[in-house]
């Protein structure tokens, strides 16, 4: 993937917005008594889906992050957003300030990438993915109950000093009420932006990025040229544990630190179906694209529906793609030969 | 796989068992009257599911502190995880129903799959099911539902309360008005829209259906048509676990008015209003039992914890739920102490509790006899209504604390029992029951 690739990407994304308003705009005069269409309308609803994308986008790059390193798809990931924080809060809780409490809670994060890779990891190298994956199913289990026993399943509120009120920005003729802007997701817009950035540089442009592209190849020609595959796993579950938390925090903030928090990988499937397992930059697309997708599609179809179709929506979409790109948007073509 | 590697695995499946324990209290020596209880302490609906469970444990201790069990039998429990999934909820009662002397005294699903699961089961097995304010309203037909009580409450009734108090607040007439029901698109969450849309042609206001899919993290797209679009003057909702703390968080960002968005009583805890924080301030539920520690047998539960009794986290008594199985338990209770007067003072089988069952009569003097004063209305449940006339008040969250702000209100149950009926009718017909006679 490159940035021609991405640009055309996101060109492509952004063109079929009026498209598709249009289009839904045919579909209301049609049927005006089940849909209903002004634009200002549907742009707060394209602007609400753009940065819930976002939030969605957080939780894909963590997987995306350990399929690029291990070539595995990390069924815990769910598990670590939760575990994280939770290990936020009960900083918190002891008193901490949150910044304070964000810092040792990425402290945990690594201890138990750490765990994971001696434990877990470093009995598997060199096995099919599959077998990898059971194990991840297994550290889903041990962080969910782990997470649970210590910090308990009570819902814990986690305040960071964002604003809960929303922002009404651009009143005027066209937005008679304003466009509505919630605080926190322009803040997880931001840090999402700041994340990829950082993960794009590190992966592209530094010595451990090139040796975790080269793990994520094949863990046994990686080792017979010197690269120290144990540490690479180590570093990878441990910045996967980072964003985890990055995204546990802004989740956390809207919903709550709860159990529910693990579910939201859920959300993140067919962000990565869209945007290619291996692609940082196509977490982001994917996120968006399914992120605006399912916002419209409830919004503006649901009612011929009967509603209720946001989820199933963002898959329908994911599949569509599949068809077309099997590997997704972004990710790598993989070429087997026999 | 070597044996370092089975090593490793073994290690960790130690682990992870030892990491989804939950605290299981064990039966009691024979003799006892035993209570199964199907707890959900882990898993996504844990924040609603410990203090219903604290509140059972607490109070069944607290009844064998205090009194040495009901008319001197002691009261023995266990608990079983159901995570609230309806396979687990079969499992568990079928690991329990024979547990104690006697057998499964109740009981009580906490859910409503988990109630439909166990409905045929119970029914075969001589167990009453009581199923407080969830479950099939239908089962309120004691002739077609011979084991199955949804006393003090039903959904359907619920929702003419909702209705009955939001008509109040526009000044005795819905007509023109607009309502709009944001349920859990599920079994449960589909139980009151036929009632709502009775109500709506007999009161003349327009109604809209937004389902929101489990578990009901995302609604942006529903809050968005409801505050844009619909412009409705009352949001009703039945929700629960996430979808609820999600909805009031929503609603809030949508600037929707939070003193004309009502949810039923599991959509009215403490977990549902605390991560909105301030915006939840001014959001209404209905409530089944009254709301805090200001009752007798509260404080006397208090005491217990002093004297170092208690069994369940201090935290959580006088909380939403755990008031609400405080109050399960003294129905549970007051129909074995029935049973008693007929079949004496000894651990009785469920058939014999279901005699306790359809006879109950918790009258305003028991009450307050026996310390709930304010926590719970009078229920009278016979052979043929395993309702019991029961009602619901309306709380309002301050910010702090659930505050009641009216009192008990009855459903119109004249208009509710020709709807019971109609729908029990055409159960029986499906399976093939032939209803008992109750004259």
């Amino acid at each position: 993937m490159n940035l021609k690739h991405l640009a055309i990407g996101v060109v492509c994304s952004l063109g079929s917005i009026p498209v598709v308003g249009l289009l839904l705009q045919q579909l209301a005069e049609a049927a005006p008594n089940d849909i209903f269409f002004g634009w200002d309308f549907y742009i707060e609803v394209v602007v609400t889906g753009l940065l819930q994308g976002v939030m969605y986008a957080l939780v894909a790059l963590g997987f995306v992050l350990i399929f690029k390193a291990s070539a595995i798809f990390n069924f815990a990931q769910g598990a670590m957003v939760l575990f994280a924080a939770l290990a936020m809060v009960g900083f918190i809780e002891m008193g901490l300030h949150w910044t304070l409490a964000f810092l040792l809670a990425a402290v945990v994060m690594i201890i138990v990438a750490i765990l994971i890779e001696r434990v877990v990891l470093r009995p598997m190298v060199n096995q099919e993915p599959i077998i990898l994956f059971m194990a991840t199913i297994g550290i889903f289990f041990v962080l969910d109950g782990l997470g649970q026993t210590i910090w308990g399943s009570n819902v814990k509120a986690l305040d960071i000093g964002i604003s809960q009120t929303p922002w009404f920005v651009l009143q005027g003729e066209f937005f008679p009420g304003g466009l509505r802007l919630i605080p926190t997701e322009v803040v997880a817009a931001v840090v999402g932006a700041l994340t990829v950035t950082l993960l794009a540089v590190l992966f592209q442009y530094t010595k451990v990025g090139r040796a975790l592209r080269a793990v994520a190849d094949d863990h046994q020609a990686a080792l017979s040229v010197g690269i120290p595959l144990k540490f690479i796993w180590a570093i990878v579950w441990s910045v996967a544990g980072i964003v985890g938390l990055v995204a546990g925090v802004m989740w956390g903030t809207s919903l709550g630190v709860q159990f529910s928090l693990s579910l939201i990988a859920l959300k993140a499937l067919p962000v990565l179906i869209l945007g290619g397992f291996t692609s940082i930059p196509g977490a982001i697309v994917g996120g968006l694209i399914v992120g605006v997708g399912e916002q419209v599609g409830e919004v503006f179809i649901g009612p011929l529906f009967g509603g209720a179709i946001q989820d199933w929506f963002a898959y329908m979409l994911a599949m569509i793609f599949l068809l077309f790109r099997p590997q997704g948007l972004f990710g790598e073509r993989i070429i087997e030969r026999v | 796989m070597g044996l370092k590697s089975l090593r490793w695995a073994a290690a960790a499946l130690a682990l992870s068992v030892a990491a989804t324990a939950t605290p299981v209290v064990p039966a009691k020596a024979e003799g006892d009257q035993f209570i199964p209880l199907l707890v959900y302490r882990t898993g996504p609906y844990a924040p609603n599911g410990i203090p219903l469970a604290d509140g059972f444990i607490d109070y069944f201790n607290y009844v064998n502190w205090k009194e040495g069990g009901v008319g001197g039998v002691p009261l023995s429990w266990e608990e079983c995880e159901t995570q609230y999934n309806n396979d687990r909820g079969v499992e568990c009662y079928e690991r329990l129903k024979n547990r104690g002397a006697s057998g499964a005294t109740v009981i009580n699903p906490y859910s409503t799959g988990i109630t439909y699961a166990l409905i045929g089961r119970a029914t075969e097995d001589k167990i009453p099911v009581l199923s407080m304010g969830y479950g099939r309203a239908d089962a309120s037909d004691g002739t077609v539902f011979p084991y199955v009580y949804t006393a003090p409450i039903t959904y359907w009734a619920g929702a003419d309360v909702m209705v009955q108090y939001a008509r109040e607040q526009e000044g005795g007439s819905l007509k023109g008005k607009k309502i709009a029901l944001v349920y859990h698109d599920s079994a449960y969450g589909k139980e009151p829209i036929k009632t709502l849309e009775r109500l709506a042609e007999i009161e003349g206001y327009e109604l809209s259906l937004f389902p929101v899919a489990h578990p009901g993290l995302e609604q942006k797209a529903t809050w968005l048509r409801i505050g844009r679009q619909v412009r409705p003057d009352y949001v009703f909702m039945w929700g629960w676990g996430v979808m609820n703390a999600t909805a009031v968080k929503e609603a809030a960002s949508v600037g929707f008015p939070m003193d004309k968005f009502i949810g039923i009583w599991w959509s009215g805890a403490e977990a549902d209003v605390l991560p909105a924080k301030e915006a939840a301030k001014g959001y209404k539920s209905l409530n089944i039992t009254g709301v805090g520690k200001d009752f007798p047998i509260v404080q006397d539960i208090v005491k217990m914890h002093e004297e170092g009794e208690g069994l369940a986290d201090p935290a959580n008594i006088g909380s939403v739920l755990y008031n609400r199985a405080v109050v399960n338990g003294f129905i549970i209770t007051e129909a074995v102490r029935k049973a008693q007067e007929k079949f004496g003072q000894r651990p009785l089988k469920g058939e014999e509790v279901q005699w306790g069952f359809d006879n109950l009569a918790i009258t305003e003097q028991r009450i307050e006899e026996a310390g709930l004063k304010g926590l719970m209305g009078p229920i009278e449940i016979t052979c043929a209504n395993h309702e019991g006339a029961g009602s619901a008040l309306v709380q309002q969250w301050d910010g702090e604390n659930w505050v009641a702000i009216t009192g008990f209100i009855d459903p119109n149950r004249k208009a509710l029992w020709p709807e019971y009926k109609a729908s029990a009718a055409q159960y029986a017909k499906e399976k093939g029951i032939d209803p008992r006679n109750c004259d």
